[in-house]
């Protein structure tokens, strides 16, 4: 079993639960509003739970499409659409306008899902399931798109959803537990890069690399 | 893509350095070097309105002096209040988008109903308008006119408007777009009972909007009117909103004798439920008041904490709207609260005075100074010029973020101007030293003095306290 796309699930994970705008800061604004450790806890899970469900109504969309559209076109598709929302992103910066502070568990799990499905969290994993569907299909790898409708396949994604979620939980976490306990807000305005910028690059990026393999 | 945004590049990879995540950080924010300041021609004929750009500098030779005028391109706009594009407000964390830049002053004409954006970028000192919203577009895309108050939000830029477009109300609240400036639209979804409308501001921490009342358009473009006046037709009322579901919640009326309740202060830490409102007028006794608001047990409640008396004057000295009650009135038409929700200075317009007091406990507010300049009957100097007697009051107060520093103008409404200061107000806007022990004194190098435009809002560079709002607790 190849352990490329466990690595770049949690490297996804990871890299979605660094960003700002996809909830630790949320969490931390609720642990100092509330004066609570264990609030930033509950909002983080609430958070990780919304971002999972996001991801995983996109990769079952694809599966499911992926079964009656041919896996040539459906894999360009899956690169266009990658391509074309970081670019219009890049272009044109826009976040939901939802909510405000006072939220409880299932606002902020409505919060975070829209906000993934927004950014395109889920249309981000797509390269690895897709490429990698094959490794944990057991499929060959000569045709790995192919196995991506298979039936299969959505059954493994389950636990690549959920290993990509546990990794955004921790690391958003312990972002935030940090940033709430130990360096202070003032890391706001010293660190914050604009991960929107990145974000919308990692999209495109995923996109051109979908196009690549395939060719 | 109509997106000058886009054009002008405002994204940033860093966080803009004039945004703080608390007012207590925003505190230690470096000194302003300029200040913005809306000039109205007097006669809104003759000449156009401007913007001024004012050295505040200390170290600078130029300190106190105008640096430059930027002249907008239409007759009768009248200039009144005005904000910033973005602040502190978009670190917030549901719609976090803190890499835009603090750099568009947000500039709506009170008459024309015109919206300016002017740049203040890429050299302070020298404004250029990049955008003008004309009032059909406003009027076909919010249903408002007679923008007034502006408040970068957390989603969005929020603009009070005191009227419909045919002068009448209701009067409400618009939202901007806040990358390309465009007319988003009405911001109510259920306005209740609410009518009359003038200032906002907002508790982001309980996701609580707070509205006041002045008057439709109608009531007040004229000058003030007397039979409205004592018809106790002005507003009295003030209102409580979900900011998230855009529904009125509560209407809160201090009594139809209270005329007039204008500027909203809420308290900066968003762990904090209070606020002060300002009262200009009672029917009663011609005082004026301050109120608090405040939450208890989920509900909003209000009490008067402050009355200011009006001062009996010789009937010859006051202008004939004023002559037939022998005394002059404070009319308190501004105030302002230090970021650290300590300081509350109320400015006197009618008396000539500025009151400073320590609101360390809310509902118990402690007078601790008291400075006269201008006023309609004292007609109090400026100390660089002891022998010149200033007409206006303190109008407009701003204060820097750390605190330490008030600027105040005088000029209040045009038409309302001539009523109450009938030989025309000269304008002047005048700085003092805010002491850690309660006092206050004018810098006695500070005066700017023009002809040209009548001085009104003042915004200082990197912010002030009365246009950033914090979603962090300090």
């Amino acid at each position: 079993m190849n352990a490329w796309p466990w690595i770049a699930l949690v490297a996804l994970g990871a890299w979605h639960g660094l960003n700002p705008g996809m909830g630790w800061l949320f969490a931390v604004s609720l642990g100092l509003q509330n004066r609570s450790r264990v609030a930033i806890f509950q909002a983080m899970c609430a958070i990780a739970i919304g971002h999972a469900l996001s991801v995983f109504a996109i990769i079952s969309l694809a599966f499911l499409l992926g079964r009656y559209v041919p896996a040539t076109w459906f894999g360009l598709a899956a690169a266009l659409s990658l391509a074309g929302l970081g670019s219009w992103r890049l272009l044109r910066g826009r976040h939901p306008r939802w909510v405000g502070m006072r939220v409880n568990f299932r606002d902020l799990t409505w919060w975070s899902c829209l906000m993934a499905s927004a950014h395109g969290a889920g249309l981000m994993l797509l390269p690895v399931f897709l490429i990698g569907g094959g490794a944990w299909c057991g499929v060959s790898s000569s045709s790995p798109l192919k196995s991506a409708t298979e039936f299969q396949g959505f059954y493994n994604s389950i636990p690549g959803v959920c290993v990509h979620s546990l990794s955004q939980f921790v690391v958003a976490g312990i972002v935030a537990w940090l940033v709430y306990d130990i360096v202070g807000l003032t890391i706001l305005r010293k660190s914050w890069f604009n991960a929107d910028l990145v974000w919308s690059c990692s999209l495109i990026v995923a996109g051109l690399l979908m196009l690549l393999v395939r060719i | 893509m109509a997106n000058f945004g886009l054009s002008t590049n405002p994204l940033r990879w860093t966080v803009d350095p004039t945004f703080y995540p608390t007012a207590r950080l925003a505190m230690e924010a470096p000194a302003e070097r300029y200040a913005y300041v809306a000039g109205l021609a007097p006669d809104q004929k003759s000449r156009s309105d401007a913007l001024y750009v004012v050295d505040v500098d200390p170290s600078s030779p130029k300190y106190g002096q105008i640096l430059s005028r930027t002249d907008l391109p239409d007759i009768g706009d009248e200039l009144h209040h005005f904000g910033w594009n973005a602040c502190s407000a978009t670190l917030c964390p549901y719609a976090p988008h803190p890499h835009v830049e603090r750099r568009y002053l947000i500039v709506p004409g009170i008459r024309s109903s015109r919206i300016h954006v002017v740049d203040t970028k890429p050299d302070p000192t020298k404004l250029q308008i990049v955008k003008t919203i004309e009032p059909e577009e406003l009027f076909k895309r919010a249903g408002y006119s007679r923008p007034h108050t502006v408040h970068c939000g957390p989603d969005g830029i929020y603009l009070s408007a005191l009227g419909a477009p045919d002068g009448a109300g209701p009067g409400g609240i618009f939202i901007l777009d806040h990358y390309d400036f465009n007319v988003l639209g009405r911001w109510e979804v259920d306005r209740g009972p609410q009518e009359l409308a003038y200032d906002f501001s907002w508790h982001l921490g309980q996701d609580v909007l707070v509205s006041s009342e002045w008057g439709t358009p109608r009531m007040i473009e004229g000058g003030l009117q007397p039979e409205t006046l004592l018809g106790a037709k002005y507003g009295h009322q003030l209102h409580f909103w979900d900011l998230r579901k855009r529904k009125h919640a509560k209407a809160v009326d201090l009594g139809s004798e209270h005329q007039m309740v204008l500027e909203l202060r809420p308290s900066h830490d968003p762990t904090k439920t209070f606020g002060f409102v300002g009262v200009v007028v009672s029917l009663k006794d011609l005082s004026a008041s301050i109120w608090l608001w405040r939450e208890r047990s989920g509900d909003w409640e209000i009490k008067k904490v402050i009355e200011i008396p009006a001062q009996p004057a010789d009937a010859a000295s006051l202008p004939p709207l004023l002559q037939g009650f022998g005394a002059v009135p404070p009319l308190v038409t501004d105030l302002n609260l230090s970021l650290d929700d300590r300081w509350l200075y109320v400015s006197c317009w009618g008396t000539g005075e500025l009151h400073r007091y320590d609101v360390s406990t809310p509902d118990q507010p402690k007078l601790t100074e008291v400075l006269s300049i201008g006023g309609i009957v004292k007609r109090t100097p400026h100390p660089q010029r002891p022998a010149e007697p200033l007409n206006g009051g303190p109008q407009m107060v701003e204060v820097s973020r750390d605190g330490k520093r008030v600027y105040l103008t005088n000029s209040l409404y045009q038409s309302w101007d001539e009523q109450f200061y009938p030989d025309g107000v000269r304008t002047w806007m005048v700085k003092a030293d805010a002491g850690a022990d309660g006092s206050l004194r004018f810098d006695p190098r500070f005066l700017v003095k023009t002809e040209n435009h009548r001085l009104h809002q003042v915004r200082l560079e990197g912010g002030d306290t009365s246009s950033d709002s914090f979603c962090f607790p300090s």
